[in-house]
């Protein structure tokens, strides 16, 4: 069965889209990473869309729920790399992508996602200690 | 108009979709469009597709090189019969979907491209036609 592979990267899973994708890949994938992120209790998910030619309203809807349902698990998306071409037909297509962060590359999109965990301990650690 | 180049193809399942986004992009790269141009172009193709497949249950494009004057252009033209659409003015607006989509299909593709013709009636099926000019 054809899979997009998940990488685990300590507290992160990153994930690079290298295919044109058919729908039911895109599904697998939001499946696949859901039950990842409960498994293994990350904090932050990764995708690399940079070699993605088109996002369209079904990809758009799969990323969008990737990042709800990863949020409701307690970990932040990021998505990243995506073409310029990309990002202009996403706005005349009207895509909003809701509740999902982006950066221009992976070091950014990791330093997003370092500076959410660092923001989530500092605010856990306020709560134990209130002053 | 006249038309250079034409090739048939159906679309029936969601690997037909794919199928139809990378020879529209080659068509589109033929064409000379720009990268901006072939985005915009297989992304409404991508919407018009996938809308054949889930609501019209399958169909055929014809995909057509065509020459008007001294302008190029790729047109694609969508054709199912399925249930059709009671309500066109209603299936264009953004948001409005029968299905589980986000209802940007129709009136997202209409945005992305030059030329957009809709021809639906109920029991005779959908003709979608998209034409983006060089």
């Amino acid at each position: 069965m054809e899979r997009i592979p998940i990488l685990r990267m300590g507290e992160f899973l990153l994930v690079t889209i290298q295919v044109d994708m058919h729908d039911r890949l895109a599904m697998r994938l939001q499946d696949d990473l859901t039950e990842k992120i409960a498994e293994t209790g990350a904090r932050g998910v990764m995708i690399d869309i940079s070699s993605l030619e088109i996002v369209d309203s079904f990809i758009g809807r799969v990323l969008a729920n990737i990042a709800s349902m990863s949020r409701v698990l307690d970990a932040q998306t990021v998505v990243v790399g995506m073409q310029p071409a990309v990002a202009i037909t996403l706005v005349e297509l009207g895509l909003e992508l809701p509740g999902v962060l982006t950066a221009l590359n992976v070091d950014k999109g990791m330093e997003v996602l370092r500076g959410t965990l660092a923001k989530a301990v500092e605010e856990q650690g306020g709560d134990r200690h209130p002053t | 108009m006249i038309v250079t180049r034409h090739e048939s193809l159906r679309i029936q399942d969601e690997d037909e979709i794919v199928k139809i986004r990378q020879q529209a992009r080659r068509w589109a790269a033929d064409l000379g469009f720009s990268l901006v141009d072939q985005t915009k172009m297989v992304t409404a193709a991508s919407e018009i597709a996938r809308n054949t497949v889930v609501y019209g249950g399958g169909g055929t494009v014809d995909i057509e090189m065509v020459q008007a004057g001294d302008r190029q252009g790729l047109r694609l033209s969508f054709v199912d019969a399925g249930p059709g659409i009671s309500d066109v003015e209603l299936a264009l607006r953004d948001g409005y979907t029968t299905g589980s989509g986000l209802g940007l299909g129709l009136g997202g593709a209409r945005r992305l491209v030059n030329d957009f013709e809709i021809d639906s009636r109920p029991g005779q099926g959908t003709r979608v036609v998209i034409t983006r000019w060089k």
